[in-house]
């Protein structure tokens, strides 16, 4: 699948992207387009309910090292980053949080990523007041994207790095985010690339090869980058590259990464002093 | 490709290829055994041996031998389950340069018969078991598998197969003992066959043991 292919279809035949996206599964892998639909739905409830269930909580994680971030920011608002950014943060990093401590989690697109999407759906509920049927809509659009990214590239962190995990998910949240807030395709492409390129390069450097440091603030932080990019798009900031040809350049990008900064834990943040003896000390604890 | 590929699966954290993964080629096993085994050892290889446990792959590994789901929230509570039920456990390290970094070995006991599974998280969650008590195999654990120890005798594969209403996948073959005469077969099914035929199966003359294993995702 690519941006340019939806968005033929959806000047074309003058139906909404998110129909023309399950229109196009069926195209490709025969999938009925109201059995993807009904799928997608228990995801998104299910997505929900664990946010419900998470958030603002407190964590014993599998190496301590994080695990009550998202508490603490629940408990502070100085207003430096209004409602809907603050309920969306602090979701995405209780769900990380909760990933970390072995709870259950819907995968989007992977376990390490798992809270960049959630935080934006989360917050569209709580905040936004949004209804089930909008949130499923944009939700569609966000999964749209993510497979046009797997299919072209990968969302593979040992692969690419990390902007192909959280850069994805930054991408996919933001165009989802476009399109609950009546974006328009254009809009909805715009975020998703502002997202991807602000992410390009990003690289994979888990402390020990755990998913806790640095991947749990990073979900809280892409939140951000996500609503930015979506509130530059809904202004009418148009991304010069078009989507299509950003996933090249990221897909580029992570071939020239070495193997050291995708998931082998000997670059980065993983490979500084402080990891190092962190991750002995783990090992000795845990014996 | 589809959407699905990227949304979802619900899981259990932290990590595909070191929790989900492990579950499922736990969960191989428990299918095999048709419950929980009365003891198990699992030998973990290369970069499950070192970290294990700071993943959660020893809770993952446990829960899916006990017969836990994907996103069963017990996993996290396996070790103290296992311990309740009186499921005897152990884990181990072993060196093996061949085979895949995230390889485990589960060497487990039912009411004295020894089984011996190795099995490859291979990354998001997909699986490779490539060898079932001795026979190599490539299983993915999509579809459903009979385990069968035969006589080893002109015909005997033959008179198994024809049982068979369904299309077979895949099979893997190893003569076990020249003396005994005994071989096993490992068939890969595209659908779950009916009960009748696995009874009729055990049945047979040239059948000594049958294992059948349902898809396990
Ligand atoms: S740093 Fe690596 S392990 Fe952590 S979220 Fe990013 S891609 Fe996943």
């Amino acid at each position: 699948m690519l941006f340019e292919d939806l968005k033929r279809l959806v000047n074309g035949t003058q139906l909404p992207l998110h129909e023309v996206v399950l229109s196009y599964e069926m195209l490709e892998n025969g999938e009925d387009p109201q059995t993807l639909k009904n799928d997608l739905s228990k995801l998104l409830k299910i997505m929900l309910e664990i946010s419900d269930k998470i958030y603002g909580k407190k964590f014993q994680t599998l190496t301590g090292l994080t695990g009550e971030n998202g508490f603490l920011l629940s408990k502070v608002d100085d207003g430096l980053l209004g409602e809907f950014i603050h309920c969306a943060v602090v979701t995405a990093i209780s769900m990380s949080e909760n990933n970390a401590s072995m709870g259950r989690i819907v995968a989007c697109p992977t376990a390490g990523s798992c809270g960049v999407i959630p935080g934006i759906f989360y917050a569209l509920k709580k905040i936004k007041k949004l209804d089930f049927e909008t949130l499923l809509n944009g939700f569609i659009v966000a999964g749209g994207i993510g497979e046009i990214i797997a299919a072209k590239a990968t969302i593979s962190g040992a692969v690419s790095g990390c902007q192909a995990e959280i850069g994805t998910a930054t991408a996919m949240a933001a165009a989802g985010l476009t399109y609950c807030m009546n974006g328009n395709i254009e809009m909805v492409e715009s975020a998703a690339s502002i997202s991807l390129k602000s992410l390009m390069g990003l690289v994979c450097d888990p402390v020990g090869g755990f998913v806790e440091v640095p991947c749990v603030k990073r979900n809280g932080t892409a939140v951000g980058v996500a609503v930015v990019a979506s509130q530059m798009a809904l202004a009418g900031i148009e991304s010069v590259i078009p989507f299509d040809e950003v996933v090249d350049a990221m897909k580029k990008v992570g071939k020239s990464l070495p193997e050291s900064l995708k998931e082998t834990a000997l670059g980065g943040v993983a490979s500084t002093p402080t990891a190092r003896k962190i991750l002995k000390d783990i090992i000795e604890n845990l014996g | 490709m589809s959407i699905l590929d990227v949304v979802g699966p619900v899981m259990i954290g932290p990590s595909s290829s070191h929790t989900l993964g492990a579950i499922r080629i736990g969960r191989f096993v428990n299918r095999l055994l048709g419950e929980k085994p009365d003891s198990v050892v699992f030998y973990l290889c290369g970069s499950f041996s070192k970290t294990y446990k700071g993943h959660g792959t020893d809770r993952a590994l446990l829960g899916g031998v006990l017969g836990m789901a994907d996103d069963d929230e017990n996993i996290k509570k396996s070790i103290e389950i296992a311990s309740s039920t009186g499921l005897a456990f152990r884990f181990s390290a072993f060196e093996n340069e061949e085979v895949h970094p995230n390889t485990v070995r589960i060497e487990c006991q039912k009411n004295g018969i020894l089984h011996d599974v190795w099995g490859a998280s291979i990354g998001g969650g997909a699986i490779n078991i490539f060898r079932v008590n001795g026979v190599e195999c490539s299983l993915n654990g999509k579809a459903p598998v009979i385990f069968v120890v035969n006589r080893d005798v002109p015909g005997a594969l033959s008179k198994i197969l024809n049982k068979l209403e369904i299309n077979v996948a895949n099979l893997y073959l190893k003569r076990l003992n020249r003396l005994k005469l005994t071989a096993a077969a490992i068939i890969e099914l595209d659908d779950a066959p009916s009960k009748k035929t696995l009874e009729e199966l055990k049945k047979l003359d040239v059948v000594l043991e049958l294992y059948y294993i349902p898809k396990i995702f």
